[in-house]
């Protein structure tokens, strides 16, 4: 009989569960995590790292293509569909084995099935799991549940996916053929991830955005950057337009597009992939009797990541937004020691949580924009720097780009790091590290950035704010 | 090779100390003057100065230690060019050297005392010159506070010394949530100051913080502790002193070099108060109450940084009124610029605070521990006494005796004021 009683059940697997479950076996709690589809959850199977390896697909076809502008003799002679996503799911299967074997270095027991809060009984919780055939029932004790079922994604009325035509991430990320034409419904993280990888590879593509720009969390300046370099590629951008109705015609999906205040019109695209945010998983695990809250699709949670119910904690994508797996990841450690009594547990700062879109160029941002700065009643220092003043950006042909740096004028806080432009993504950790170690303007001018990187423009940005900016 | 600093002899009679604080830590950069650390002593905390420039390499012995023995190494300095692969040799022959205890102590082995001889033992102070400076009137800084750069920037700008808030970041480090904390509570209740019950808001414009000089940190502990951990009582008698004043003018007329003090006069009376009455001349401690044989008096002195400091006139019982006046001179002078030799002022049996050139006409005073009494002497004033059921006018002098109720009993404390009482309204006795 396989053990049943623990002092930590994790429900999901994913990157706020797994990581959690690790954490919890490094103090010394006996842990289990229950998993009813993969372990690594979404982000490793159908979000974060098999679309990074479909975009590293789409960026090597764009190199090729631009081979001659570097000297290289080379033809894009097409790109093979099948093998592309062959390859994103084989990265996926790769890493999804090595969290299964973490699990196992760790002790940490991985039970299949679909889990529910169950009661409790002698001051355990109680949880009851259906294994994934639907048949075998296992009953688990724990003092407490860390419930990080995750999210899907969000559906509108008149805008249900058919999973063919009018479809979701995770068909988006399988594709057996090319759309000729493509209409990508919400323009946050996903839908422009996705509409990117698209366009590189040669649909026509349409961004529909019901807000009035691209990429709306993201600072003005770089949703308007932004929305030129996808435009200079080729992309349609509606944005204060929203899409009434999606019918499926002969193959075809009509839309009914009506931009704010005009007139609906009515355009055909071979697929719509629908990106218009993501609903947690609060059904089907046993809330109902529980003091758990949800409230807009998420379950409620104070700052440790505790719900309502003694016992029951909840993180992640399921606990509400910023959906992103290092946030997950974050919450379940803090989850996790408090749980063990670890002393000086720190909680999440979300003003220090980093965004990341792996669209071309590239976004990535920490802490607050502009605007909203200005919203809060700081006075600010906005410092900025084009990629067309940094060496490395030009060398690399990638001289697109920028990056912003908003400060309170008063204290030096760095309040927010806004960039958009080759490998962001690796830079942003940099103002991630300064806004958690609470760095002023001061050090930050202080600290040498290699040269050349593009790192260098992080320092112009934070110079140019003070009015010292070197190279432009 | 790494330069040993060990631990420095901060007195001549001083055979061990406690390392109160590092203030530099691992890896920082010393030059010479810099203050490194503090050393405790039962009576004072002084500054240990490096001799020495380079990198602290290593503390040998963590701060908080107790009962560390004279010239037992303590830190590892790393000359300019040397890297850390050269401390733990160092180290090693560090721990090899004199086993802290055992050094000053044992006679029987001719103490080898290998490296210790080589590169000077940095903080060692000279016996004669004023080497170590006592912590007294160096206004240094405290110990580093762990403060993120934006919490710096705010504390400053708000007029908050940093030092005053607790942090709640990792490893208590103060962050910006701390000081904005802080200054929305009125810089108080998160130093779990005495005004947060009150409320009490401070508006930075209006008031100023001045750091605290080690002087004032070691005053506040102290005096903190006394208060919270001695039981204190007080007893009060008045003495007429219009023969004393006699005496002292006869005194000092007669020699136009001798300028007796009323003060000198009570320092003399509390020794041979404490001679007549030795069951009051002792120190609470929890194994036994220690009696002394000697009556050394400390003396109160206000120092011109605006401290306080105690300077001892030893063995007062056995000196002359003259002597003891000429001894105060010297040492009331130092004492105010800060210029005492720890000796000078640690120790000690009892101890006198004289306000009466204030126009104090009574008060209590704090125990100075681990004393057990402390003499509070007020201002010599004509006042209406009766005197065989007559008003009459005399120059009369208030004396508030406080005692340490574990080792000094109500009883016994008022036989000693009696005593001293008695001694100052027949003065002759004093010169006897």
């Amino acid at each position: 009989m396989a053990e049943t009683s623990f002092d930590l059940i994790v429900i999901g697997g994913g990157p706020g569960g797994y990581v959690a479950a690790i954490r919890a076996a490094q103090l010394g709690l006996k842990t289990c995590v229950v998993e009813r589809a993969h372990m690594g959850g979404i982000c490793l199977n159908w979000g974060c790292i098999p679309t990074k390896a479909l975009l590293r697909s789409s960026e090597i076809a764009h190199l090729v293509a631009h081979a001659g502008e570097f000297g290289v003799k080379a033809k894009l002679e097409g790109v093979d569909l099948k093998k592309v996503v062959e390859r994103s799911r084989a990265v996926a299967g790769q890493l999804s084995k090595g969290v299964a074997g973490l699990m196992k270095k760790n002790k940490v027991t991985v039970i299949d099935g679909h889990a529910r809060l169950d009661g409790t009984a002698g001051g355990l919780r109680k949880v009851a799991v259906t294994g994934a055939d639907g048949k075998t029932a296992t009953a688990l004790t724990a003092k407490n549940v860390i419930l990080a079922t995750g999210a899907r994604a969000r559906t509108l009325p008149g805008l249900e996916p058919d999973g063919k035509h009018i479809v979701t991430y995770k068909e988006a990320m399988v594709p057996e053929s090319l759309p000729k034409s493509l209409l990508v419904i919400g323009s946050g993280a996903i839908g422009i991830e996705f509409a990117s990888f698209y366009s590189t590879l040669g649909s026509a593509v349409t961004v529909v955005e019901v807000m009035d720009r691209v990429l709306p969390v993201e600072d003005a300046d770089i949703s308007a950057f932004a929305e030129k370099a996808f435009t200079k590629q080729g992309m349609t951008i509606m944005t204060s337009t929203s899409v009434k109705s999606l019918k499926v015609e002969k193959g075809k999906v009509s839309a009914e597009i009506e931009p704010k205040g005009g007139k609906a019109e009515k355009q055909a695209f071979d697929r719509v992939i629908l990106a218009v945010g993501i609903t947690g998983n609060v059904e089907d695990i046993g809330l109902e009797k529980t003091k758990v809250k949800v409230d807009r699709g998420h379950v409620v949670i104070d700052k440790w990541g505790a719900t309502g119910e003694p016992g029951v904690w909840a993180i992640g994508d399921l606990a509400g937004p910023p959906w992103l797996a290092h946030k997950a990841s974050h919450e379940g450690v803090v989850a996790v020691e408090k749980i063990a009594g670890v002393a000086g547990v720190h909680p999440l700062d979300a003003g220090n949580i980093p965004g990341c879109t792996y669209c071309r160029p590239q976004v990535a941002s920490v802490g607050l924009t502009e605007a909203k700065a200005k919203e809060k009643g700081h006075q600010v220092k906005v410092g900025k720097f084009p990629f067309i003043g940094n060496g490395k950006a030009i060398a690399l042909g990638e001289a697109e780009g920028l990056i912003k740096t908003v400060f309170d004028a008063k204290t030096g806080q760095l309040l927010g790091a806004h960039m958009i432009g080759a490998e962001v993504t690796e830079l942003i950790q940099g103002f991630a590290l300064a806004r958690t170690l609470e760095t002023t303007e001061a050090e930050l001018m202080a600290t040498v950035f290699p040269h050349p990187t593009l790192s260098e423009m992080m320092h112009e940005s934070v110079l140019d704010a003070y009015g010292r900016v070197i190279h432009i | 090779m790494p330069i040993t600093i060990k631990m420095p002899a901060l007195s001549p009679t001083m055979t061990e100390g406690k390392i109160a604080n590092w203030l530099k830590k691992e890896g920082d950069k010393v030059r010479s003057g810099d203050v490194i650390a503090e050393i405790e002593t039962d009576k004072a905390t002084m500054e240990v100065e490096a001799v020495d420039e380079g990198t602290l390499g290593r503390i040998l012995v963590k701060a908080g230690t107790e009962g560390v023995a004279v010239n037992s190494p303590i830190a590892l300095l790393l000359e300019e060019g040397e890297d850390k692969s050269a401390l733990d040799a160092a180290a090693k022959s560090a721990a090899a050297a004199p086993a802290p205890k055992a050094a000053p102590k044992a006679e029987a082995a001719p103490a080898p005392q290998p490296a210790a001889k080589a590169p000077v033992a940095a903080p060692a102070p000279k016996p004669a010159a004023p080497a170590p400076r006592p912590a007294a009137p160096v206004a240094a800084s405290g110990g580093r506070v762990f403060a993120s750069p934006l919490a710096r920037r705010i504390a400053k700008d708000a007029g908050i010394d940093i030092s005053r808030v607790t942090g709640t970041g990792p490893h208590g480090r103060v962050v910006r949530a701390d000081v904005e904390a802080f200054v929305a509570s009125g810089g108080a209740s998160a130093a779990g100051g005495i005004f947060a019950g009150q409320g009490q808001k401070f508006a930075a414009a209006s008031s100023r913080v001045v750091p605290n000089s080690s002087m004032r940190k070691v005053i506040a502990r102290r005096l903190l502790e006394s208060k919270q951990t001695v039981p204190h009582f007080y007893v009060t008698m008045d003495c007429d002193i219009g023969a004393l004043l006699a005496l002292r003018k006869e005194i000092n007329d007669s020699d136009e070099s001798l300028k007796v003090s009323v003060n000198d006069f009570v320092i003399r009376a509390a020794a041979l108060g404490l001679k007549k009455v030795p069951e009051a001349n002792a120190s609470w401690g929890d194994d036994g109450i220690r009696y002394f044989d000697a009556a050394d008096i400390s003396v109160a002195v206000a120092t011109e940084g605006g401290g306080l400091i105690t300077p001892i006139v030893r063995a007062a019982d056995r000196k002359g009124l003259a002597a003891i006046s000429a001894e105060m001179k010297d040492l009331g002078a130092r004492a105010r610029t800060g210029k005492l030799l720890p000796e000078e002022y640690q120790g000690g049996s009892f101890s006198v605070s004289n306000m009466g050139m204030f126009g104090v006409r009574e008060f209590a005073a704090i125990i100075n521990p681990p004393q057990a009494c402390i003499l509070a002497v007020g201002a010599g004033e004509e006042r209406a006494v009766v005197r065989d059921g007559k008003l009459a006018v005399a120059t009369m002098m208030t004396l508030t005796l406080s005692c340490d109720h574990r080792a000094v009993d109500g009883a016994l404390g008022a036989k000693l004021l009696g005593a001293i009482r008695e001694l100052i309204e027949h003065p002759v006795r004093l010169i006897l």
